[in-house]
């Protein structure tokens, strides 16, 4: 399947890729409305950094999810696609996945809220929007590599 | 201290639409945005900023914009802004006032100036897409006629020539003026678009001889990086006398610049200036130069062409028709609107002349004293569209150097700000943050998208001529028509006026 890889050569820790994923997650139209309130919602994507080293983490949607293993209320589960999905509405925010994934991939909604991580943009018409919108192309959707 | 100087530009924030991400404060390498976290504000620091557009471009919102100060002067149209600051300026500093990129001044551009043909009714044009239409060019020395053999090979010597799938080469930048990023995405356009780019005088990065075959290595005053694999490593060797931003100076790259990679690759100790001489110290004459060509000619096993480079300036012909005598294979010629990553202010805006004027100049002379077809002639300094090739090649020119535009294809906005160093866009840096910023994959994908939109356009103008070969229209003026011009100019650039 088709996953997002990040080049840390070329990352230059900007931080877009985050605010692109909030925004795609959103639903809404306009930008800005994605983060109203100003503070910056969880995203599906976490530039990690130290120093002059940067370079986004997102969900590697393995082979033998962990994540999924270890639901407590069935909201894990992977579409179509192989893309390891959350459903909202049973997600009750246990954060038991958090604990096991380790890529630290998946990050909390807040207490008793559901989690959040990168779905591939799925169900949108378009390419992953960390990836379209990364400025130097540290961000790429490609077929599978080994994992 | 009173601080003379205010700010040029206000960057303006739409509150509305910012979500406080801060890719500005990020991205700025000139440390213009900031973040008070007691306050969650973004606040601006308007006298840092050069206006390279960074932010603006990387503002996921949209919420930025720069706008030129209307702070103002009392208006005198003889005591500008410009020069009241740059008095300030030298007032402060007691230096020579320092700028980068081609001259801003309102110097007339004569591409501007003169208009292209096309066929109507009794000549038929040529349609590009459905019929063959040749841009490949040979740079270099003619032979004056051909002589076979009885078996019907040629007799003739045959001299060195460089061959360009398209008539558009990217001219000299120096390894350490620019990011080796910047080389690498020259380079790697280079050899997509099968023609050359020119290391500049700052010698040759070893990762990049790979790339030699499209490479042009130059040879200036400095002689930084010259050894005996850099000459055999290009494909052409470029004796640099002058630039056309500075002519009749040297250069002058800061020690801040000289980090190990440039050091190595400039043959000169780490963290000091890189001073090249205002003249080659061996070359006082014609005669000395010949010497030089023939030295590296010899250097190359006489395979190679040898370019000679000189600004466009008041005798240019005359300098020229002994470049011409000199052995030189070509002869490039850089106007006064060239760029530059460092030249003196007052140099750049003063000395020199346009390269259209030069061009049609040099091309009238050789013709004349029939030594056209010993050189190949290369245009630069501020050759900005596919009409401006067109132009050049009617004017003369076998081909045309470009650099600044390259650079825009790079992401550069012309905020003319390079010798600071810390250019935003990672390309007139060294700094490893920021020449990371310029993706060379992604840079090569846009050179080579901008020389090929140019060549359809080439090929569409020519078309629009009937002319279905370069060859046919090179030094072809009667496709051009001046537009405003007096019969002086008309007479200098040997077109007629529109109309005529």
């Amino acid at each position: 399947m088709k996953r997002v890889y990040v080049n840390e050569e070329w990352c230059l820790g900007c931080r877009l890729c985050e605010y692109w994923c909030v925004f795609s997650a959103s639903g809404e139209k306009h930008f800005p409305f994605a983060f109203d309130g100003g503070a910056k919602p969880p995203a599906g994507i976490q530039v990690e950094e130290r120093g002059s080293v940067h370079f986004a983490v997102n969900c590697r949607h393995c082979e033998d999810p962990l994540c999924l293993k270890g639901c407590i209320s069935g909201a894990l589960s992977r579409d179509g696609y192989g893309a390891i999905r959350v459903d909202k509405t049973k997600c009750v925010g246990c954060h038991t996945c958090i604990a096991l994934c380790p890529y630290g991939c998946i990050v909390s909604g807040g207490d008793n809220m559901p989690i959040k991580k990168c779905q591939l943009c799925a169900g949108k018409d378009y390419t992953p929007q960390c990836v379209s919108h990364c400025p130097n192309n540290a961000i790429v959707f490609e077929e599978d590599e080994d994992l | 201290m009173i601080d003379y100087i205010q700010p040029d530009y206000e960057v303006v924030r739409n509150k509305d639409l910012c979500v406080k991400c801060k890719v500005c404060v990020r991205q700025c390498a000139n440390q213009v945005h900031a973040y008070d976290e007691k306050r969650d504000a973004l606040y601006v620091d308007n006298s840092k900023c050069v206006n390279c557009h960074r932010c603006v471009s990387l503002c996921p919102a949209h919420a930025l914009k720069i706008v030129k100060t209307d702070h103002c002067f009392k208006p005198s149209a003889n005591y500008t802004e410009d020069i009241i600051k740059d008095i300030y300026r030298q007032a402060d500093s007691g230096g020579v006032l320092l700028s980068s990129m081609g001259t801003p001044k309102s110097y007339p551009v004569y591409w501007d100036k003169m208009l292209i043909n096309a066929s109507q009714v009794t000549n038929p044009s040529i349609d590009p897409l459905r019929e063959p239409m040749e841009i490949k060019t040979f740079l270099g020395k003619k032979p004056e006629a051909l002589e076979y053999l009885p078996d019907g090979s040629i007799k003739t010597e045959k001299y060195p020539n460089l061959e360009l799938k398209v008539p558009i080469m990217f001219s000299a930048m120096s390894y350490g003026s620019i990011s080796k990023n910047a080389h690498l995405c020259l380079a790697r356009a280079a050899r997509e678009l099968g023609t050359f780019y020119n290391t500049g005088e700052g010698g040759l990065h070893e990762d990049l001889y790979e790339y030699g075959e499209n490479t042009i290595v130059q040879v200036a005053s400095g002689r930084f990086g010259v050894h005996p694999a850099y000459l055999r490593a290009g494909s052409a060797i470029e004796i640099k006398i002058g630039q056309g931003a500075k002519p009749g100076i040297g250069g002058h790259l800061p020690g801040s610049k000289i980090g190990e990679d440039v050091s190595r690759t400039r043959m000169i100790p780490m963290g000091s200036d890189a001073i090249s001489p205002a003249p080659h110290h061996d070359i006082y004459s014609i005669e000395d130069l010949r010497q030089l060509v023939y030295s590296l000619k010899e250097a190359t096993d006489y395979k190679k062409p040898v370019i000679v480079k000189i600004a466009a300036v008041h005798n240019v012909a005359a300098i020229a028709s002994g470049i011409a005598r000199s052995g030189a294979d070509i002869i490039a010629i850089d106007g006064f609107r060239g760029g530059t990553g460092a030249a003196p202010t007052r140099i750049r805006d003063n000395v020199g002349i346009p390269v259209e004027l030069a061009l049609a100049a040099v091309d009238t002379r050789l013709r004349e004293e029939g030594i056209r077809n010993n050189v190949g002639i290369v245009v630069g300094g501020s050759v900005r569209s596919s009409a401006d090739v067109v132009k050049a090649v009617a004017l003369g020119a076998d081909a045309v150097y470009i650099a600044t535009p390259a650079l825009l294809a790079l992401g550069c906005h012309l905020c003319r700000s390079c010798h600071s160093g810390r250019c935003n866009w990672g390309i007139a840096t060294q700094i490893p943050e920021l020449v990371n910023r310029l993706n060379p994959d992604i840079g090569a994908r846009r050179l080579v998208n901008l020389v090929t939109a140019w060549a359809h356009e080439i090929m569409e103008m020519m078309g629009g001529m009937g002319i279905n070969s370069i060859e046919a229209l090179r030094g072809n003026r009667l496709m051009l028509r001046g537009i405003g011009l007096s019969q002086k100019e008309l007479d200098i650039l040997g077109i007629k006026h529109a109309g005529e």
